[in-house]
């Protein structure tokens, strides 16, 4: 990552900023972009909160596929615009559903998602204690046959 | 309480066998669309062949009305093809088409050779249009009832299944409800 930065930084002195920050907003650097630290922070944030569907593993941040350009433009227009961080969410899951998020919402349909660690602790739990509980009783038994002989 | 010890370990591994199970048969590319349910949202864009027309997401309602995202650079969209050829020369629905991140003369080319099934085609080169209706790749085929409700949204090139297991008994059921 910061040999591609090197790299842009080498580019845009040889052909000049301005060529590279006009044909694409990809390179953009969005302490150039925006008017305050806040949304640079903000931008970040979100682009990294949300998955790109096209390349399910990567943030939209991190992907190089078109889409997700356009989201990160959406973005950026959005924040630019005045837009809440839960209205540009709004926006990213009306068209392609909490799938987008990486922090899904807690709703009826992801109940057992959220819970599934709780349960499972409280299952292992419960499997600890009587297997402990198990042991030690056979312990006390095979002490109680100690004294016998 | 001894035989727990192998009941416990036997039943997790049943449910955990259960649902790798299942997901050996699920595609992870498919994404359930949020738009389900929901009126298919609004677009105004040129007509793919006529640019001085402009095709509305209006224009398909009054039928059920099947809505194809394609391109060019798709090979599922090649593979789709002939299969929407049929369906277009069947008249069993009106095939709509999105033309997604594509160049007009390619996508012209396209249709002068292999043919072209649709009855409209929307002309969508920077997807901004293909955005709200959160199409993420083509092919993807959506199916509105006549009020202009998304019914259903396939993932992946149509085929002659997808059509009769998921398509034919949703329009079957809109025909028998508006009649």
């Amino acid at each position: 990552m910061r040999r591609l930065a090197a790299l842009l930084l080498a580019g845009s002195l040889v052909f000049g900023t301005g060529v590279l920050r006009a044909d694409s907003v990809l390179e953009m650097n969005p302490s150039e972009t925006f008017d305050t630290p806040e949304q640079v922070e903000r931008y970040e944030t979100l682009t990294h909160e949300l998955r790109c569907v096209v390349c399910q593993n990567q943030s939209v941040a991190e992907s190089n596929v078109e889409l997700a350009r356009d989201l990160r433009r959406i973005v950026r227009d959005m924040i630019l615009a005045g837009n809440t961080d839960a209205e540009i969410k709004k926006f990213m899951t009306d068209r392609y559903g909490d799938f987008v998020l990486y922090d899904p919402p807690l709703k009826p349909v992801t109940y057992l998602l959220w819970g599934a660690p709780v349960i499972l602790l409280l299952v292992g739990a419960a499997v600890m204690v009587s297997v402990v509980g198990s042991r030690s009783r056979e312990a006390g038994d095979d002490e109680g046959m100690g004294e016998n002989t | 309480m001894k035989s727990l010890k192998y009941v416990i370990p036997g039943l997790a591994f049943i449910v955990l066998a259960g649902f790798f199970y299942k997901g050996l048969f699920l595609d992870p590319r498919t994404v359930p669309s949020p738009l389900i349910g929901k009126p298919a949202p609004t677009f105004e864009l040129e007509e793919l062949r006529n640019p001085s027309e402009s095709f509305v997401t209006a224009d398909m309602h009054g039928q059920p009305a099947v809505m194809n995202v394609w391109a060019t650079w798709c090979a599922g969209c090649r593979d789709e093809h002939e299969f929407l050829m049929r369906l277009g020369r069947s008249g069993t629905v009106p095939i709509y088409g999105l033309n997604y991140r594509d160049e007009r003369p390619a996508a012209l080319q396209w249709l002068s050779r292999l043919g072209d099934p649709y009855v409209k085609i929307a002309y969508d080169p920077d997807g901004m249009g293909s955005l709200d209706w959160g199409v993420y790749g083509a092919p993807e085929t959506f199916l509105l009832d006549p009020d202009g409700t998304v019914v259903y949204k396939h993932l992946g090139p149509m085929t002659p299944r997808v059509w009769e297991q998921e398509f034919l008994p949703r329009i079957s059921e809109m025909r028998v409800a508006s009649r």
